[in-house]
């Protein structure tokens, strides 16, 4: 991939969208249109994400490229390959050693800290999308923090439901100031956005980068009488027993027969690595074996 | 035991050899070669140049041997290269005024200085398989007569001087303004007519074609003429600072379609006729005269037409939902997994039907009780 | 390129692997601004005195023909206008158009002159890069996104900081250069003095 510039994306488009990021960075939760770039990948499929992270990495860089928590979904390796090959740089699946992560749908169990950068890839990034479907009339409602609407939808779930539907991308409210799409990752993972690490969020379809920086104030929106509620399936995990992970829940036999599993593999690898055991761990040899 | 699913990698790359081997399919059959597909599926090939923004016939003929056919996977294709080639700069606009006309028709006259030109078309043969080609069939030559020499004026022109069309803003037609780059630039909205030119000539033509369809249809009326049709050959002239004037750098083959819509007058403006706008890379008619239908559809808030709710009025609507790749991009990614946010609704599912449940039992046992 | 004479200054100090070398100081300046108070080093750009090492890289990694940039007071030389025309081909504009603005503090003022973004585009407004003697994590009291409790910075002056941060989200951001060193304020970061917290 010689034929192509360092991380793939020319430097006058890279420049362009850094100046993107610094005024996301300056804006928390507020959505800065970009001119992205078509890639070569589908729009859908991670090329806000890329086209952020393309503008990121320099040579000194781990990457951790994660889709659904795990790194060997097909997407993540897909992605992951495309970065060794065109900016030729370190990769990892330890969430502790990467200094960018690239993300779909999920935040990482570890905490991240501060150096690292929690790069998201976001399908919509209007959280007023579904309730008002022109881009003329929900920037004008952004620019009078016009939220009623939002709070009016979340209200209607409670008296129909009892319950606040929505279960992903769950809209939070960034310092006090921009409702803001988490991108579609569980709520579970909603309470870890107030973190140490720098979070950017690239839309490339919708052509949108917004952030938020270390230490924001990232609220779940909710109502005094119904708090947020970042619940997850009641049960440990099958292979490393954790009890306050997100979990995947996997059907294994014909029967229907289920189990609980870490959606965020290299955790669950690393508790399973340190001796932590769940129902269904294998056998400690087995277990063993893997980790090497 | 429950084992992690692995090796995605390998299964892509497995994936990949496979999906090669498919593409040259039966290996017994002669391989296509990128000519064959340039010279033999020219109108695939001008529709991947036009939706893919460049025009380079041997390129996009590639992508369509590549992409097996599949001809937005090819636009695709196209885009994601251009994207990579730096933009040196920009040329004049064109002049089609001194197209060398392969084709030109006016609906709306019988006759025209220039003349009707029917040219190579599908419009009059009879849509009969010809198993002739199952065989390689020679074709006879066909007549040939000379060239016209001078210029062919637009037919618009003609009506222009009546006064009778509405005029074009001076900057708009004369390109003395430079429009905006949707490929460098977010899309903002409202749109100037030259963006909303540019993203409808870039549009799918299923898209535009329906859009155009839906006005004639009733929806957000505007019965439209073809004014003109014209599919030739023109120069492309670049300005070069430092020589002080325009060299020509290449030529295009374009089609170009110009509207003529009846406008009924308001209340300030006299009734005349209105204008929709085409133009397209190599011999892309359908789609030049659809564009024409759906830019004259936009406009209808310049002119001051009535606009009504319909989707080919709704300037939002189509600029956002007209492109194929952002399209078939967004629409595919739902194969991704998806289970961490299923997961998540199944929790919430399963919690509400429990709560149900349990307030039901309540009722029950308090009837029961009673 | 131009044929008048050009100051030979001019043909270098631009990056030795522009990729690479724009994607260190890229993450420098991100780092700076997403932690108000922290000051990195950020190197690898050479332009013309007065301008420091840490403000013609950030120059060079930001700025190219699409944004318009303002040059103040000292800066505003015929040698750093070449060397800006041939390194980066920003056009030299007035503040009221400036995407970017350079100068000490003194020269840069008075601020109001720079857009501070629209209700709708809060993004469309200046960048300052502030030239300093020095940069120390003394002076000002820093509160806001990308600061855990609090973080000090020398900021030249407090009120036109205060004064932005109540715009937000409209408003100014600034960078400080001094040397090799980048430090970042933006509009998000509430500022107070040292003894007003005390």
């Amino acid at each position: 991939m010689s034929d192509y510039n360092f991380a793939y994306l020319d430097e006058q488009t890279k420049r362009m969208i850094r100046r993107a990021i610094l005024k996301g960075i300056a804006v928390p939760g507020y959505q800065v249109p970009f001119a992205s770039r078509e890639m070569p990948m589908p729009y859908g499929w991670g090329t806000g994400g890329v086209q952020v992270s393309a503008a990121c990495l320099m040579p000194e860089d781990t990457l951790k490229v994660i889709d659904q928590g795990a790194d060997d979904t097909t997407n993540a390796v897909s992605i992951r390959k495309f970065f060794e090959k065109t900016a030729g740089i370190a990769v990892t699946e330890k969430t502790r050693a990467a200094t960018v992560i690239q993300t779909r749908h999920r935040i990482p169990e570890e905490p991240l800290a501060e150096g690292q950068i929690l790069v998201y890839q976001v399908p919509i990034p209007e959280p007023l999308r579904f309730l008002e479907p022109r881009e003329t009339e929900t920037r004008k409602m952004h620019a009078l923090e016009e939220y009623g609407l939002m709070h009016v939808k979340l209200y209607e779930d409670i008296a129909k439901h009892g319950h606040i539907a929505t279960s992903y991308a769950y809209p939070v409210k960034v310092e006090g100031r921009y409702v803001m799409d988490p991108s579609p990752i569980p709520k579970f993972d909603n309470p870890k956005m107030d973190m140490a690490a720098i979070q950017l969020f690239g839309a490339g379809r919708e052509q949108r980068i917004y952030a938020v920086p270390p230490y924001t104030k990232v609220v779940s929106l909710d109502f005094e009488d119904h708090p947020f509620d970042p619940s997850k399936a009641e049960h440990p995990c099958d292979l490393c027993g954790a009890e306050h992970t997100y979990l995947d829940e996997v059907i294994v036999d014909d029967d229907g027969g289920r189990m609980f599993v870490c959606s965020d593999t290299d955790y669950c690898a690393e508790r399973q690595a340190l001796g932590h055991r769940g129902r269904l761990s294998p056998p400690e040899t087995l277990a063993e074996e893997a980790a090497q | 035991m429950y084992v992690a699913v692995k090796g995605g990698e390998r299964a892509i790359d497995n994936a990949h050899a496979w999906l090669a081997e498919e593409r040259r399919g039966d290996p017994e059959v002669a391989e296509l070669d990128v000519a064959q597909i340039r010279e033999q599926l020219a109108l695939a090939v001008n529709r991947v140049m036009t939706e893919g923004s460049l025009y380079d016939p041997d390129l996009a003929a590639l992508a369509i041997k590549q992409s097996r056919g599949d001809l937005i996977e090819a636009i695709f294709l196209i885009r994601a290269y251009r994207t990579t080639l730096p933009r040196i700069g920009h040329s004049r606009p064109v002049e089609t005024g001194v197209m060398a006309c392969d084709r030109r028709v006016s609906a709306t006259f019988k006759d025209v200085p220039g003349g009707q030109v029917l040219g190579a078309t599908f419009d009059y043969t009879h849509r009969l398989l010809d198993f002739k080609l199952m065989a390689e069939g020679e074709v006879p030559e066909a007549a040939k007569a000379d060239p016209r020499q001078e210029p062919t004026p637009h037919v618009t022109s003609f009506l222009n001087k009546e006064g009778l069309i509405q005029s074009e803003a001076q900057g708009e037609v004369s390109g003395e303004q430079t429009p905006p780059d949707l490929t460098r630039e977010p899309l903002e909205l409202p749109a100037n007519r030259a963006l909303r030119l540019q993203a409808l000539t870039r549009g799918d033509e299923g898209f535009i074609l329906s859009m155009a369809y839906s006005t004639q249809r009733g929806y957000g009326n505007s019965h439209a003429f073809v004014g003109e049709l014209r599919i030739g050959r023109v120069a492309v002239e670049m300005d070069i600072p430092e020589l002080g004037f325009a060299i020509e750098i290449g030529e295009v083959e374009l089609t170009e379609c110009e509207t003529v819509n009846k406008f009924a007058g308001s209340k300030v403006e006299p009734p005349q006729f209105t204008r929709g706008y085409g133009l397209t890379f190599g011999q892309t008619e359908r789609k030049a005269i659809s564009m024409a239908l759906v830019d004259r559809s936009l406009r209808s808030k310049e002119l001051g037409v009535e606009v009504s709710n319909s989707p080919a009025h709704d300037e939002e609507f189509v600029l956002y939902h007209c492109d194929n790749i952002q399209a078939t991009g967004f629409l595919e990614h739902i194969k991704l997994p998806h289970y961490v946010d299923f997961q998540s609704e199944m929790e919430l599912v399963r919690k509400m039907r429990a709560e149900i449940a349990a307030g039901q039992a309540q009722d029950s046992a308090q009837e029961a009780a009673q | 390129m131009p044929e008048k004479h050009m100051n030979e200054q001019s043909l270098i100090g631009a990056f030795e692997a522009p990729p690479q070398d724009a994607a260190r100081a890229f993450r420098a300046a991100l780092e700076a601004l997403a932690r108000p108070g922290s000051i990195h080093e950020i190197t690898g750009g050479k332009a013309p005195a007065p301008m420091s090492e840490a403000a013609a890289t950030l120059l060079l990694t930001l700025c190219d023909p699409e944004t318009p940039l303002y040059l103040s007071g000292a800066h505003d030389t015929a040698e750093i206008r070449d060397w800006i025309a041939f390194q980066i081909g920003a056009p030299i504009v007035a503040p009221a158009e400036a995407m970017f603005a350079l100068g000490t503090w003194e020269a840069l003022l008075p601020v109001t002159e720079f857009p501070i973004g629209t209700a709708e585009y809060p993004d469309r407004s200046t960048t300052l890069i502030v030239e300093t003697d020095a940069l120390h994590q003394h002076g000002a009291q820093l509160t806001g996104p990308g600061i855990k409790t609090v973080a000090s910075l020398s900021l030249p002056a407090l009120d036109p900081f205060r004064m932005n941060a109540a715009l937000f989200p409209l408003g100014l951001d600034f960078y400080f250069t001094s040397g090799t060193q980048i430090a970042g304020l933006p509009r998000s970061t509430q500022v107070s003095d040292m003894m007003e917290t005390n």
